[in-house]
């Protein structure tokens, strides 16, 4: 073949990369048979520290939740199981009512018109919503309000580059603001006025986004009741584990007359020749493999593997499931809220405001608080200064349905 | 009934006065088959010459519409959001999509009837 193309040799392939950038021989070791490889990778996984979820008092957009065997029996199932996803009508029924399913207990969940196929994260969310107001309204700027994930705001950051639109923090929309981008609740576990903000995002023109925590809609009111134009979040407590950051699945929902701007995978219902029910990707004009330059992301795939496990989690758990869920860690996370604040030096960094299941609280030394915590097989809150500097000192601490009630103690005993 | 004249990009305007109305072609809807949505711009926006005001989509294709004169919004054909099919029923009357006020001179590379006519005929063939 060498011969046939004209070279004398493989390095002849490679003259354009200069010769200080060429390995001239790679010394790798002899190849390991798959038992070795299994014994030298368990070794490896031993020497990381794992804290047992019962222990784990850390969330931060994270969090350790029971995920019902179901889940992972639906999702292995090789049909479901693949490394890509199937849109054809004509060979993927399955798969595309899956996607549907999804996408109806999103909307269902959110108070919202329609929901996408999913997209990977609850950053990737927020930024796909803020580019959809930049797109409706024509404005270039996006203000976020109060505490948002400081990640969230990374990624929005990086998206806005590109696309030319300006990242503001505040919460005094103009007449040059395509969204205000709320949380709620706050990256610190606080409510915030979702309404009050909602409405002042209308008064001034401008689409009002609510990233929310999905387990928290079953107690709180969702996006659609006030009046929120898009609701995105991190689907992640829905089924899927906090492995190394991923992979997880965002969600984004908007109201009907925004459904042009949605981006991603779309499914929706139609009728075959004969009348029968069937599931197909709708509205594709939307998408960049039709208008690349117009459309309003680039975006064309989704997660949906984890969308799956998220539609098996909350079709399991059921709206009773669920609640009960959402209910059992507000009430933990209560208790424990009053029982650090009553640890000498301890109070609650904004008593003022209402929590569900996340809470920051002042502690003296907070480093070696968690150090103290971690010594004793607990993971201790995060330390939330590393984003803002007006939080020296604060800890977010987190409960949900897996810290159970002796867990509590011995996290407040570990600190007396 | 003023004069039709035509765009490259299978516009139709008609003038009377300051004010013009603009679609699309027959050809153009023939091309595009069953016409399902339009996005429209609103009342107000001024519009230069050749720019795109909206997007028209197809059972087909999604094609962006552009403006065959410059002028001010004055009408939108609000039918078409609940009756997009106008634009395959009757292209030239009651599919009619913007009307505007004109800003300055109808331009005048716009095709007549007959150039316009062979423009089709070639893309047919």
């Amino acid at each position: 073949m060498l011969e046939t193309i004209g070279v004398d040799s493989m390095n002849d392939l490679l003259v354009d990369i200069p010769q200080s950038l060429r390995l001239e021989s790679l010394q790798l070791p002899n190849g390991l048979s798959e038992f070795e490889t299994m014994a030298q990778v368990t070794a490896l996984a031993g020497r990381n520290k794992v804290y047992p979820d019962r222990l784990t008092f850390r969330g931060g957009g994270v969090y350790r939740r029971f995920i019902p065997a179901a889940v992972a029996a639906v999702t292995s199932k090789p049909e479901f199981y693949t490394a890509y996803t199937p849109y054809q009508a004509e060979a993927s029924q399955g798969t595309l009512q899956a996607i549907f399913e999804y996408q109806t207990l999103i909307a269902e969940l959110t108070g919202m018109d329609v929901s996408n196929a999913s997209l990977y994260d609850g950053a990737t969310a927020v930024a796909e919503a803020a580019m959809m107001a930049h797109v409706h309204t024509g404005r270039d700027e996006v203000l976020v309000a109060g505490y948002v994930h400081p990640e969230y705001v990374q990624v929005l950051r990086a998206f806005g580059d590109g696309r030319g639109i300006k990242v503001r923090k505040g919460d005094q929309p103009n007449k040059k603001t395509a969204a205000v981008i709320l949380q709620q609740p706050d990256f610190l576990g606080l409510l915030v006025d979702a309404p009050g903000l909602t409405r002042a995002a209308h008064d001034a023109g401008a689409l009002a986004i609510a990233c929310v925590d999905p387990i928290s809609l079953a107690i709180l009111a969702a996006p659609g009741e006030y009046g929120a134009d898009i609701a995105v979040g991190e689907g992640q407590q829905l089924g899927l584990p906090p492995s190394l950051g991923g992979p997880h699945v965002g969600f984004v929902a908007c109201k009907r007359d925004l459904v042009r701007k949605l981006p991603g995978r779309l499914v929706g219902t139609a009728h075959d020749a004969q009348g029968r029910r069937g599931f197909v990707l709708a509205l594709a004009a939307r998408e960049q493999h039709i208008r690349r330059e117009k459309a309003t992301s680039n975006i064309c795939t989704n997660h949906s593997l984890c969308a799956l496990a998220a539609a098996v989690y909350l079709t399991y758990m059921g709206p009773y499931g669920l609640r009960h869920v959402a209910e059992v860690s507000f009430k933990r996370a209560h208790n424990l809220a009053e029982r650090l604040a009553a640890l000498p030096g301890w109070e609650l960094a904004f008593p003022e405001r209402q929590f569900v299941n996340e809470f920051p609280i002042r502690v003296p030394k907070s480093s070696s608080v968690v150090k103290k915590l971690a010594r004793k097989g607990i993971l201790g809150g995060l330390d939330v200064s590393r984003w803002f500097r007006e939080l020296k000192g604060v800890l977010t601490f987190t409960c949900t349905e897996v810290n159970d009630a002796r867990a509590l103690d011995e996290l407040v005993a570990a600190l007396q | 009934m003023a004069e039709r004249r035509y765009t490259k990009t299978h516009e139709w305007v008609t003038v009377d006065g300051k004010k013009a109305t603009i679609g699309i072609t027959d050809f153009a809807q023939s091309q595009l088959g069953d016409v399902v949505f339009l996005e429209l711009p609103s009342v107000g926006r001024k519009l230069a010459e050749r720019e795109t005001f909206g997007v028209i989509e197809s059972v087909k294709a999604a094609s962006d519409l552009y403006s065959p004169v410059a002028g001010r919004i004055a009408e939108v054909n609000e039918k078409l959001s609940a009756k997009p099919e106008l634009i395959n029923s009757d292209p030239y009357r009651e599919g009619w999509i913007l009307k505007l006020e004109l800003a300055g001179d109808v331009p005048s590379d716009l095709l007549d009837e007959q150039e316009y006519k062979k423009l089709t005929e070639a893309a047919a063939t």
